[in-house]
Formats: C-alpha cells, structure tokens, sequence
C-alpha cells in the first residue's frame, strides 16, 4: 500500500470511532470482571470442597467427638469391707472391693482413678495421681461419701440446678472458630491462588494491555467474594444452627458486618501475599507461614486465653483472633457492633495497611 | 496528528532496553506504514519481544520514542489502548471459562468492535463457542486470542509469534485469517522467527539481530540484494573431507559456498549453468554425490549469508 493512500485510510477509521456510548449494565466492564472471577471459582471443584465442606465435616466431625455427655461414674476401689459400703453410698462412683496388690495393679494401668485403704487410727489414706482429674474428683466424692457416712453434717445448705443450654458447649465455642477460620483460608487462597496462577500464566499482563481500568480487577474480586461469602458464612451458620441449635444472640446486620469486614481484610492480606510472586509454590509457601500460626493461635479450636500472658497482646492483635473473638462475642453473648469496636479497630487496621501495602508492591507481570 | 503520523503508523527512534545482563535492544530505529503488514523477525533472543512489547506500553524503554498513531504513551496511553489490538506471546486464557465468556470479558473493556459472537464468527470458531479454554487446541486456542485482539476493532494489531508451536495446517489457517484482516486498512506489526511466514504475510520485514536491525525491505528486496536467487545443496558423504572447495567456488554463477558437517550449501544465479558445472567439478575430484537438492532463496538463507548462523540454532 502507498504512503499517498496510507493517509485517509487512518484518517477515516480515527473519525469513524464514535464517542463511547453507555453500555448496557451487564456489558461493563465491572459486571464482566466479577462474572469471569465468579463463574472461575464455581468451576473450581477443589476451591468449592474446601470452603463449603471442609468446615462442615470439620465442625460435624468435632461436634461429635466433644458432645457433652451425662456426668461419667468413676471408678475406684479399695479393699475393705467398711469402706466399701460408706463409697457406695456416692452414685457417681463405681465401687470394687480387691485384695491389694491387685488394687495397686488396677491404679497403676489406670483402671481405677483410686484406691481406698484403711490407715491407722480409723483413717483413710486415698491413692491417686493428682495430675489426672478423674483421681482428683474421684478424691473429693470419695471423701464426701467417707465424711457424710461417718455422719458429717454440711453447715450451709446447698442443692443444684442443672443448665445444659445451648451457647455453652464446645460446638458453640467451636462454629464461630470455623467461621474465621474459613473467612482468613477463603480470601487469602482465593486472591492469593488465583492472582498469583494469571501472572504465572501471563493473563495478567493480557489484560493489562487492553483498555481494562486496573482498579476494576481488583474491584471485581471484591465483588466476587461478598458474593461468595454470602453462601460461605450462611452454609456454616446454618448448619451449626440446624444440627446443633448453635445460637446467634447479636444481631445478624452486625454479624454480616464482620463478616464482610474480616473478609475484606484477609483479602488484602492475600493480595499483598500475592503481589509479588510468581508461581504458585511461592504463594503458597508464604500464605501458609501467615496463616499457620493464626490457626494455632487466634482460638479457632481451643480459648487462644491458654497462651501465655506475655504473648497476649500479641494474639490479640492478629487478625484471625480479633475476627473470631467478635463472631463469638456476637454470636454467644449478643455483643452489638459498639462494643465489638476493639475488634473492628484491630481488623481495619490490617486492611488499611495490607491494602495500601498491596498497592505500593503488585506487578501485574 | 503530526505530519509524520498520518503516514506512517508507527515511529520508533533510538529504542534501547538492557535488562540486568543483556542488552535487549541495543539502538533500534523502525518504521512502520499505515495500511501495511511489517515484519520483525530475528532468531529468539534477537529482541522482538521487547521491541513490540516497549511499542505496546507494557515495558518503559530505557532511551528512545515511540510514535503510535501519532500519539505517545506518556501522554495518550486511555485513547492508543483502545485502538490497539494485541496478542502476546504465550498468554494462557483462563481455561475455566468458554471462548464466548473469554471474548464477552474482552470486548467489554472497549468503546466499539464487534460483538462476541461476531469476532468468534471472524476467527471461525463458532463450533467452540461454547467449550472452555482448556478443552481448545493449540490452534484454536491461538484463534481466541486473535479474536481478542480483534474485539475492540483495533487500527493496529500486534501479533508476536502467532503460529509458533503449532502445526503446518493451523498455521495455515492462522495465515489465511490474518490476510484477511490485511485488507480492511489496520496496520501489522508481526514478529516471527519463522521466514515463511513473514514471506507470505509481510509487505515489508525488519530483520534483527543481538537487539539490532541487521536488513529491511520487502521479502523480495532483501532475497535479491543479500545473495542469489538459488540455493543448492549437496552432500559428499564419506568423501567430504577430501573435498576441494576452493575449486566449486571457481564455477560460473556461484557466489558463495558453506560447508557443514558434509553438507555443501552453494549461493547460485544461474542454476542451469552452475549444476552441470558443479556435476563435472566433483566428477574430476572422482567425489561421489550422496544428496542434491536445490530451492530458490528465502529469508531464511537472508538471514544465513547475514550472521552466518541459522535462524532455529538457537
């Protein structure tokens, strides 16, 4: 082609390109991005077992094992007649009468939690591992039958009220635990995984060369996880509510709040995992080494209290503990979101900071 | 529009890019027409990738401009992304999702183009509309990622490699696609490492070498200047050591002659006398021919009387 003819052709096609018109909603670019990220997550079978079944048998797994039982009947024995009949007396405590050095036998390999002998004087001389609860208990019921058969009279009254309610078990301790746990695992793997695989795959730097405004990307993987986390946190809510009437006292606008802030700020956390590496092995290496010790220590399976106290103020500034701490504090005991606020501070705080972190360092290749 | 850009659509000047231990592109200059299909091509490692990726504004070059449709990046990069079309070398599209979900996504980031279904129809893969990514072939999959370039109908289209790694037939389908969109008035800049393709496609070629332009014309230009039009080639077998070359380059009409490893490759113009002459030659050093084969002159033997070296050595 002649340079002569060259210069109306790219005149004409530049007068022909038309102001932009509006576009139909579900033509933006915003609308486009979060049904692409949306529909790769559906079509991601592994993604979908860990975020919605994984915590399921997790939690119906260990509701199981840690169910509440009925007071257990501890057994103990001794190898007096006397003695024998006076323990009786005690209905959570099965009593045998042995010759001795079988007795000693049973207490050693655990049979027993104690052993009842006589001492002089009419005493009783009682043998247990002090460092086994059962020993300590079965000490206190044993010397109570001992105390009240000789004809002990207690100065204060006292009688019982049994209370086995819902918001005190461990499954009601352990769903809100879940529920974070699954909030930090979603978001971190779910930016982190799928950025770090597009860069790896050179689509991010695909898209880069398009007209796409950048901020819309990151954009619709925000969309596309609210929209995730409302099936997230109502499949895990819904179960623990259904199968073992696990509570939510506070208010479910507060919760969803939480939620959606914890969310936020585990996903910039994954972003910021993710802003730099490039393959997958590198992500994932680093997303574990933060999460890690968060699942041991933020209090998903057990009170993060049992740390020491000079790590607390620690555990107590990681994300995970302040997300679990507010689900729980709302859920179990009604905290509105006033006085959730150390928790939301500790978790805006990571976001701010994650976020504008991510933004200084991402690559797009 | 500057008088300079009406012309020509792309300008660059003086481009330099060295990346920790290598100089990528080492002072390039190139000119690009509007209306034309232009050529980069080179061995790996030559800097084409570099030089079309600085033109496309995904890399900042260290020294040098460039001029796109009469604009630059610093100050027009929103308006030259919506008129450009690009494909990259191996970009892998998201394989979750189908060709139209793929192209659906892309068309929305510009003003104007053709519809999904309508740059599907271009690229010919309405049979797959509805498979995903992953399911496509190497072929098919190179196809999608025209159409995405093609959905914002754009006045310059970048194809770097689009055929590499893939079969004679999709090659040939790919070519024909491309020839088509020739003739609707959007400039190519095409980078390759396969001469064939640049002889089918390109109006003009810039052949680079070690971040540099080593030659430009058009195919035909750069075969008639660079050697002769025929190329023959011979192998003497067991007896190629004893092979007196000097004496072949005395024969009338040949103008070069390489010897590797028992191969004979001789730069002819007068096929019809140099043969005849070239049978007599051996027949004297009683050198008995295992192989003759002759073709007329390609890019590729451009590129070997150039650096000395073959394009694919690398």
């Amino acid at each position: 082609m002649s340079e002569t003819t060259a210069i109306p052709d790219i005149q004409a096609r530049a007068a022909e390109r038309k102001a932009p018109r509006g576009k139909a909603f579900a033509e933006h670019p915003l609308v486009q991005l979060t049904i692409v990220r949306f529909l790769e997550t559906l079509r991601e079978p592994e993604a979908l077992f860990w975020i919605f079944a994984f915590p399921i048998l997790l939690a119906g797994g260990l509701g199981i094992a840690f169910r509440n039982r009925p007071a257990e009947v501890l057994k103990i024995a001794t190898v007096t007649p006397e003695i024998t009949q006076s323990l009786q007396k005690e209905k959570l405590l099965a009593v045998q009468q042995l010759d001795l050095p079988s007795a000693e036998e049973a207490l050693r390999t655990g049979k027993i939690a104690l052993l009842a002998v006589a001492g002089a004087n009419g005493a009783i001389v009682y043998r247990y591992d002090d460092t086994n609860p059962e020993g300590r208990t079965a000490r206190m019921l044993a010397d109570r039958a001992v105390q009240q058969a000789a004809g002990r009279v207690n100065p204060v009254a006292s009688s019982d009220v049994l209370m086995r309610e819902p918001g005190s078990r461990y499954i009601d301790f352990l769903i809100p635990g879940l529920l974070g746990m699954n909030l930090m695992g979603s978001a971190i793997w779910g930016m982190g995984f799928t950025v770090v695989d597009a860069r790896r795959k050179k689509l991010l730097k695909r898209l880069i060369a398009t007209p796409m405004p950048k901020q819309y990307f990151l954009l619709s993987y925000v969309l596309s996880r609210i929209l995730m986390l409302v099936a997230e946190v109502g499949i895990v809510l819904g179960f623990g509510a259904l199968i073992f009437h696990v509570p939510v006292r506070g208010s479910l606008l507060s919760l969803a709040l939480v939620c959606l802030l914890g969310s936020l700020t585990f996903s910039a956390m994954g972003l910021l995992l993710a802003s730099r590496a490039k393959t997958i092995e590198a992500a994932s290496g680093l997303m574990n080494a933060v999460m890690l010790p968060m699942w041991i220590a933020s209090g998903v399976f057990f009170s993060a209290q049992r740390f020491p106290d000079v790590v607390q103020p620690i555990i107590k500034a990681l994300p995970l503990t302040a997300a679990i701490d507010a689900l729980r504090l709302n859920m179990l005991q009604g905290a509105n979101l006033i006085q959730l606020w150390p928790q939301l501070a500790v978790l805006a705080s990571w976001l701010l900071i994650c976020f504008i972190l991510a933004l200084k360092l991402f690559r797009w290749r | 529009m500057s008088a300079v850009g009406s012309t020509l659509a792309l300008r660059v000047t003086g481009l330099r890019k060295a990346y920790q231990d290598v100089v990528a592109v080492n002072g390039l200059d190139l000119e690009v027409r509007a209306g034309e299909c232009f050529g980069l091509l080179g061995p790996n490692g030559a800097g084409k990738t570099t030089t079309v990726e600085i033109c496309e504004g995904l890399t900042a070059p260290d020294s040098g401009e460039v001029e796109l449709l009469g604009m630059h990046w610093k100050t027009d990069a929103d308006q030259l992304r919506q008129r450009l079309g690009i494909q990259l070398q191996d970009t892998q599209l998201s394989e979750k999702l189908t060709v139209f979900e793929t192209l659906r996504l892309f068309r929305s980031f510009f003003d104007q183009g053709p519809g999904a279904d309508e740059a599907i129809a271009l690229v010919q893969l309405e049979e797959k509309k509805n498979s995903r990514v992953g399911n496509l072939s190497g072929g098919q999959k190179q196809r999608l990622a025209l159409a995405c370039a093609l959905v914002g109908d754009p006045d310059f289209l970048f194809l770097d490699e689009p055929t590499t790694g893939l079969d004679p037939q999709a090659r040939r389908q790919l070519w024909d696609l491309i020839e088509q969109f020739k003739s609707s008035g959007r400039t190519i800049l095409l980078t390759t490492h396969y001469m064939d393709e640049a002889e089918r496609l390109c109006e003009r070629v810039a052949i680079m070498d070690n971040g540099k332009q080593i030659a430009l014309g058009s195919p035909r230009e750069l075969i008639a200047s660079t050697c002769a039009e025929h190329m023959v080639a011979f192998s003497a077998g067991a007896k190629s050591n004893v092979l007196d070359v000097s004496a072949l380059r005395q024969i009338e009409g040949v103008r070069e002659v390489r010897c590797d490893n028992g191969t004979v490759e001789m730069q002819v113009t007068e096929l019809h006398l140099a043969v005849p002459a070239l049978l007599a030659e051996l027949t004297r050093q009683s050198i008995p021919l295992t192989e003759l084969s002759t073709h007329s002159a390609t890019l590729e033997d451009v590129f070997v009387s150039l650096t000395g070296r073959h394009l694919r050595d690398e």
